[in-house]
């Protein structure tokens, strides 16, 4: 059952909320207890600014079963502007065309789908900019 | 009468999809006259949604985009009404997904709608509605589709899929609704019925008696109403079944291709459903002027139209540029894809369990 998973994440999944360091400003995605850079525990909620630019990325030939439809497909690391980074697949491009510094935007997709009958899990990923 | 209070649009924002399928692509595959089809429908192309795409992240991305356009805490949203055909799921709203997502949970009213094509213009008529009764401050309508024709049938040409997202206010306006005015007649020119995956429709039944007749009597109806004449508009849109309708239609009013020309997406988008004539007043509100009057009329089949009349603001100019126009959505790096492509995205193929 997904469903409980799905509610739980929809913070970070669905708008893509960090917690931002109150001491040292570091932002972190998903939110941390503690920061890993000053040790501080007080940390403000903010939005991941939707913008940003890939980092690094792979193929993937053999995914997971549930996503194996989709194959082959791009997963990037991406930092986004303002600071903050995500995992996420790069969608709607040719992977020739995914290169490390393309700039790229957050958007709202479906991520899976449990068969034809059950809960559908949307998320973030990122096209081109 | 006393006096109304002045509601109208406070930010709004479409959502074209990235990948399209050329009408020669199809006709190849169905042994079809592309040539006729393209000079009949008055169409090129149209929209595909990517396996990842529904009606619910089009939904949320107009939105987003609609809030760009306006300085709106989504908190202040009071309600969420996104009208389809095409709701990903048949029991759970789209609009508690869209609310969540923009940030707007959990006191908001969200309700989804229903109606054919008209669906979206439904939605933006409510809202209007709720916001000028005074219950809240601003009210969020969405018309989006994901829309399917049955493999084969005349309307795979032309089903798309797109949204558009209004959010309805008293302060702040873009564009003032002056007036609106509905016709409906029970009229079976397209339906489907519960458990089937393609819709049916009376051939040309769907024309005269269907989309000219409520169409012609939405316009005739405001027109009267509001005491205008089509020389009043700098802009119409009609809802855009195929690119030939509104064409035909809006010089069966007496309106110009001119003032028909930057809401008439159909040619290189389709037909797409809830959205068609929601992303039309998107697309000419990217160009309008702050003093045009813009005529918009939606129609659903089964069936009726929603007409509303526009006049933009001087804040137009202020917010147009603080999210993609949809001509450039619409122009900018489309991806096509083939048939087999098209037909697995689309869900169309029968796979193993
Ligand atoms: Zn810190």
């Amino acid at each position: 059952m997904i469903a409980p998973r799905i509610r739980r994440g929809m913070p970070q999944r669905y708008r893509y909320e960090a917690g931002k360091c109150k001491k040292c400003g570091k932002v972190f995605f998903p939110p941390r207890l503690i920061c890993s850079a000053c040790q501080s525990r007080e940390f403000e909620t903010i939005r991941l600014n939707r913008l940003g630019k890939v980092l690094t990325y792979t193929i993937i030939r053999v995914p997971p079963s549930q996503f194996k439809d989709e194959a082959p497909y791009a997963m990037g690391v991406v930092e986004l502007e303002g600071g903050g980074r995500i995992t996420a697949q790069i969608v709607d491009c040719d992977f020739d065309d995914v290169n490390i510094g393309m700039p790229v935007k957050i958007e709202f997709r479906r991520i899976q789908a449990e068969g034809e009958s059950g809960v559908i899990g949307y998320g973030y990923k990122c096209v081109p900019a | 009468m006393a006096e109304r209070k002045k509601v109208g649009i406070t930010g709004y924002g479409a959502y074209v999809p990235q990948h399209r399928i050329r009408v020669e692509e199809i006709a190849r595959v169905w042994g079809t006259d592309a040539e006729s089809y393209k000079k009949g429908l008055g169409l090129r192309e149209k929209s595909v949604p990517a396996p990842d795409e529904d009606t619910i992240t089009m939904s949320v991305e107009a939105a987003r985009y609609a809030l760009m356009r306006c300085s709106v805490d989504p908190r202040l949203i009071g309600a969420v009404y996104v009208g389809s055909e095409s709701h990903p799921y048949a029991v759970k709203p789209t609009g508690t997904t869209l609310a969540e997502a923009i940030g707007a949970t959990p006191d908001i009213h969200c309700a989804d709608f229903e109606f054919a094509c008209k669906a979206g213009s439904e939605a933006m008529f409510v809202a209007l509605s709720v916001v000028r009764a005074g219950e809240m401050e601003y009210a969020l309508a969405v018309g989006a589709d994901t829309s399917q024709g049955a493999p084969g049938d005349a309307l795979e040409y032309s089903a798309a899929a797109g949204a558009a997202a209004f959010i309805m206010g008293g302060e702040d306006l873009l564009a003032v609704c002056e007036a609106t005015y509905s016709f409906m007649t029970d009229t079976p020119d397209f339906w489907r019925r519960e458990y089937q995956f393609y819709p049916s429709h009376a051939g040309r039944f769907t024309g005269e008696p269907a989309y000219f007749k409520h169409i012609l009597g939405a316009a005739e109806g405001i027109l009267k109403k509001t005491g205008m004449k089509p020389t009043d508009f700098a802009w119409a849109v009609f809802h855009q079944p195929n690119g030939k309708f509104p064409q035909k239609v809006g010089k069966m009013l007496g309106f110009t291709q001119e003032q028909i020309e930057p809401g008439w997406l159909s040619p290189t988008l389709g037909n797409t459903y809830s959205g068609s004539s929601p992303m039309g007043l998107s697309a000419t509100l990217d160009v309008a002027k702050p003093g045009d009057r813009i005529l918009m009329i939606s129609y659903g089949s089964g069936a009726g139209s929603d007409s509303f009349v526009w006049t933009v603001t001087d804040r137009i100019d202020e917010v147009r540029n603080a999210a993609p126009a949809t001509r450039a959505m619409l122009e900018d790096h489309p991806r096509y894809v083939d048939y087999g492509t098209y037909a697995k995205f689309r869900g169309k193929i029968k796979k193993a369990e």
